[in-house]
């Protein structure tokens, strides 16, 4: 396997145009002899659907769950950043992109981010066109917001619901299509494998998940934009359903996975309260503006949080990063959290949180203006936790969020196996080691709006298209393979343990072991005894029912067997890394002030893993990062 | 936190072809910090090992936001708790020894799947026929081109905020979609962006309603007390407004 990023040449600012320039064209009237396949209607899926058939292609769209409106990009809260710069804070695209670039720990590639930078503010233009209801100032303009990492005001946002309005204007564009006959969506499908001709991507191998029935489908090329893996830990704000099969499966057949330990965990979450807890949710970053995160001073010190009087108060981030206060980046914001509760400071029934404090802002801003701003997240914390964070502050603990890490693309986003493109956060591409807030959308909107549109067609016009027929017998035999697993799976007798405990047996030896701070011992525990789990699952899990209706055990017991394959290559990535950058923090490299330490004379590269067959050790490829337009730095919040 | 038990009458159907019956079971010993869907969790849980069939239940995001969750809860679409979808009610709201009935979202409309899952696929048509702006990507005017006053913008996201879970539905003695339709014409109806295909929107949304065997509004109002989301009745009067502007 030969990566080649495929980055054009010249300065940064023109790397764009020029790729854009030399791209090869498909005749208007061709396009719609070529089909495509989109797996997933997130951001990425649904922009890149929509916009590849207002261009003429024929599109077939897939997702799991029963509309494609439910993608979870719909949970993403707090905004989408651009650099417009519409307050004349001296916000500019290469402020942006330098943000990005030193945000992400320096693991990621100039080329992209700059890219990215320079599309965030077509991408606010379209949405706003397409009715996306913005938050608005007083005079009609646009208001934004400040989030982590930035000390200028560029996330524009919609209340706590910005992914959702984001995603349902992508997928009324998306719907237009349908109604233009050229998008073909099929809900409540899952994708089993990848059919892989000539060493091409050439098609899939879906589940009808109401009938159980196997379908082949042919295309003239692939887009996978099924999300992040951050449910092989089992518990994280992903949506039950977010898995890694299609993603695994691709790796399989040929596409590097590239530095797939870098998982960002979410500073502000709602804490773990139970045994039976299915889920995290999350409680939007954007709150960090106006709330302040603190602990007791004195270890141990349960009183309630009104009876710690001010100077009792530890506020740490804001005594020890001055210049960034409470906004400094999700991964130092998280770590931090650990290092209080791991000294005891922690505070709630379990000691595993800290508070976010909102009333110095309710008294200086006044109830009904922060209610304004923050009004559905203090509901939904409500609910869960039945009290009222005007009254009494947050309880809040880092949670596993987003991965970084995903299958390896080049500048054209296509990964090493041809014909497949890799969008949104499936894709490794964007966010180096710790991505920003209010960069997912930016990422999956610019993905599938604005890339993908320009570049697929130069792959599209090196082949013939409908040349693949869902009768070769590649696809019989796919086929065939997602239908043992399914029928193993099945027939496993005297199942003792269901599905759930599997995945939370999981989930947890990996958040022990390759979660906030790994170290090599742990790690080499976690490969250890990832296998033998795996071995246990196959012999003792227990999945009811049958495989020709809607089974719903069924189809989690195949994505937690496809987790219990990834988290060997997570955990082995871990390994290889023997430096901290952003998320990835190794307890053997740190600085005095127990900041992440990174190793950039050996480790400035992306390590893209290629499959190597189920008995071998995965081969690693080391794709080196240049960095000719910024200087490399020791991130310092201070 | 306090433990509870509760008595659960559990609608149960094989598939839509099947007559479904109501089952009881017994919850088990549950923390009232739990949600109601980690209750059906751990209830499936024992089921699966007892060698029965889990509970069949759509959920994906689990937090009130994407909608693929909903069933009637002692008669009440998500439960009784307002403003609330049924993967953010929790335990805390339910009394020890109590007795819940739960049973799928009934309408025409929605045919049964299986258990609690139903078929909310005529949303997505109803969208099809118009629920966005005809705009291509690439040549959008810069973003503060329209200046949009801020309540405007606040009224527009307000109706915007419909999940599409189908509690309307559920909850209308007609199996009316107009809420939901009513919040997606609003949406563009406020906002400039949206005027240019004003009357051709509501037009083929309606109509598209009424083909997908969708009833009309009575007035009950049944829609807005169950909304997850408290989308307003203004929307269904703004969609009238719409309709008949678009008809003269």
């Amino acid at each position: 396997m030969r990566l080649n990023p495929n980055i054009p040449t010249g300065p940064l600012a023109e790397k764009w145009d020029k790729r854009r320039y030399a791209g090869k064209l498909i005749n208007p009237a061709n396009k719609r002899h070529f089909n495509i396949i989109v797996v997933g209607t997130g951001l990425a899926g649904a922009s890149a659907a929509a916009s590849l058939a207002e261009l003429g292609y024929n599109i077939k769209s897939f997702c799991i769950q029963d509309s494609p409106r439910r993608a979870h990009s719909i949970a993403a809260q707090g905004g989408i950043n651009a650099a417009k710069n519409y307050v004349n804070d001296n916000d500019s695209s290469k402020r942006l992109f330098y943000d990005t670039i030193k945000g992400g720990d320096f693991r990621s590639r100039e080329a992209n981010v700059y890219r990215l930078a320079q599309i965030s503010n077509q991408i606010i233009d379209q949405c706003v066109a397409m009715g996306v209801p913005f938050a608005r100032e007083y005079g009609g303009q646009l208001a934004t917001r400040s989030f982590g990492g930035a000390q200028v005001s560029r996330t524009f946002y919609t209340r706590g619901q910005t992914g959702q309005q984001l995603l349902l204007g992508a997928y009324g564009s998306m719907m237009r299509q349908v109604a233009a006959g050229r998008v073909t969506v099929q809900p409540r499908t899952e994708i089993m494998d990848i059919v892989v001709i000539d060493g091409q991507a050439r098609g899939v191998i879906a589940r009808n998940l109401l009938t159980g029935k196997m379908e082949r489908h042919a295309a003239d090329a692939v887009i996978l934009a099924t999300g992040g893996y951050g449910n092989v830990y089992c518990l994280s704000t992903n949506a039950m359903a977010s898995n890694v099969t299609a993603a695994w499966r691709a790796y399989k057949r040929g596409a590097a996975c590239a530095n797939p330990c870098f998982v960002q965990i979410h500073p502000t979450c709602i804490p773990v309260h139970g045994r039976h807890q299915s889920k995290l949710t999350l409680m939007s970053e954007s709150m960090r503006n106006d709330g302040r995160v603190w602990v007791p001073k004195k270890a141990g010190d349960k009183r309630a949080p009104a009876l710690i009087p001010e100077n009792e108060r530890d506020y740490y981030l804001e005594n020890r990063y001055p210049r960034f206060g409470n906004l400094v980046p999700r991964d130092v914001a998280s770590r931090n959290a650990k290092q209080q509760c791991d000294a005891g400071k922690g505070v709630g029934e379990s000691g595993l949180a800290v508070y976010l404090d909102l009333s110095d802002a309710i008294r200086r801003n006044g109830k009904a203006e922060i209610f304004r701003k923050y009004g559905n997240l203090f509901e939904m914390y409500e609910k869960i936790t039945g009290e009222d964070p005007l009254k009494t502050p947050m309880r809040i603990y880092p949670a596993v969020h987003y991965t970084m890490g995903g299958l390896w693309v080049d500048y054209n986003l296509m990964s090493s196996l041809p014909g497949l493109f890799v969008l949104g956060e499936a894709n490794f591409s964007d966010h180096g080691a710790n991505r920003l807030g209010a960069s997912s959308l930016m990422q999956g909107l610019a993905d599938g709006y604005f890339i993908i549109p320009a570049t697929i067609g130069n792959y599209l016009a090196e082949i013939s298209p409908g040349q693949t027929d869902a009768a070769h017998p590649q696809f019989a035999l796919c086929e065939e393979e997602a239908r043992n697993k399914i029928d193993r799976l099945l027939a496993i007798r005297g199942g003792r343990h269901t599905v759930n405990e599997f995945h939370r047996e999981l989930g947890l030896l990996l958040w022990n072991n390759c979660g906030l701070a790994k170290n090599e011992a742990g790690l080499k525990k976690a490969l250890l005894e990832i296998p033998r789990l795996r071995q246990r699952f196959w012999h003792e899990v227990k999945v009811p029912g049958s495989g020709c209706d809607l089974n719903q055990s069924l189809e989690r017991a195949g994505r937690v067997a496809d987790f219990m394959e990834f988290a060997e290559l997570m955990v082995l990535d871990a390994l290889n890394r023997e430096e901290s950058c952003g998320c990835h923090l190794r307890e053997e490299s740190q600085t005095p002030e127990q900041e992440a330490k990174r190793d950039d004379n050996r480790f400035s590269y992306v390590a893209a893993w290629e499959y190597n067959g189920s008995h071998e050790t995965p081969i690693l490829h080391k794709e080196e990062l240049a960095f000719e337009n910024v200087r490399l730095s020791q991130r310092d919040y201070k | 936190m306090a433990i509870i038990n509760l008595k659960l009458k559990v609608w149960r159907q094989k598939s839509c072809d099947e007559p479904g019956k109501f089952q009881d079971y017994a919850s088990g010993p549950v923390t009232n910090d739990m949600s109601f869907l980690e209750m059906l969790d751990v209830l499936n849980e024992r089921l699966t090992m007892d060698g029965e069939e889990p509970i069949a239940f759509d959920h994906d995001c689990r937090e009130g936001i994407c909608g693929m969750c909903g069933a009637m809860v002692n008669g009440y679409a998500h439960g009784r708790q307002k403003s609330t979808t049924l993967c953010q009610l929790h335990l805390r709201h339910f009394k020890d020894g109590e007795t819940i009935v739960i049973e799928p979202f009934r309408a025409k409309v929605f045919k049964p799947i299986k258990d609690l899952i139903v078929d909310r696929s005529a949303f997505d048509h109803i969208i099809t026929a118009g629920g966005y702006i005809s705009i291509n990507v690439g040549g959008a005017p810069d973003a503060n081109a329209v200046a949009i006053p801020q309540d405007t913008a606040e009224l527009a996201l307000d109706a915007a905020s419909c999940i599409g879970c189908g509690a309307c539905v559920a909850s209308c003695p007609n199996a009316a979609a107009m809420l939901f339709t009513g919040a997606r014409v609003s949406q563009f109806a406020l906002l400039p962006q949206g005027n240019p295909e004003r009357s051709r929107r509501v037009k083929s949304m309606l109509a598209k309603m009424g083909e997908l065997g969708f009833g009309n509004c009575g007035n009950e109002r049944e829609c807005e007390a169950s909304c997850p989301k408290n989308i307003s009745i203004r929307n269904i009067a703004r969609l009238n407004r719409e309709f008949i502007r678009a008809a003269f």
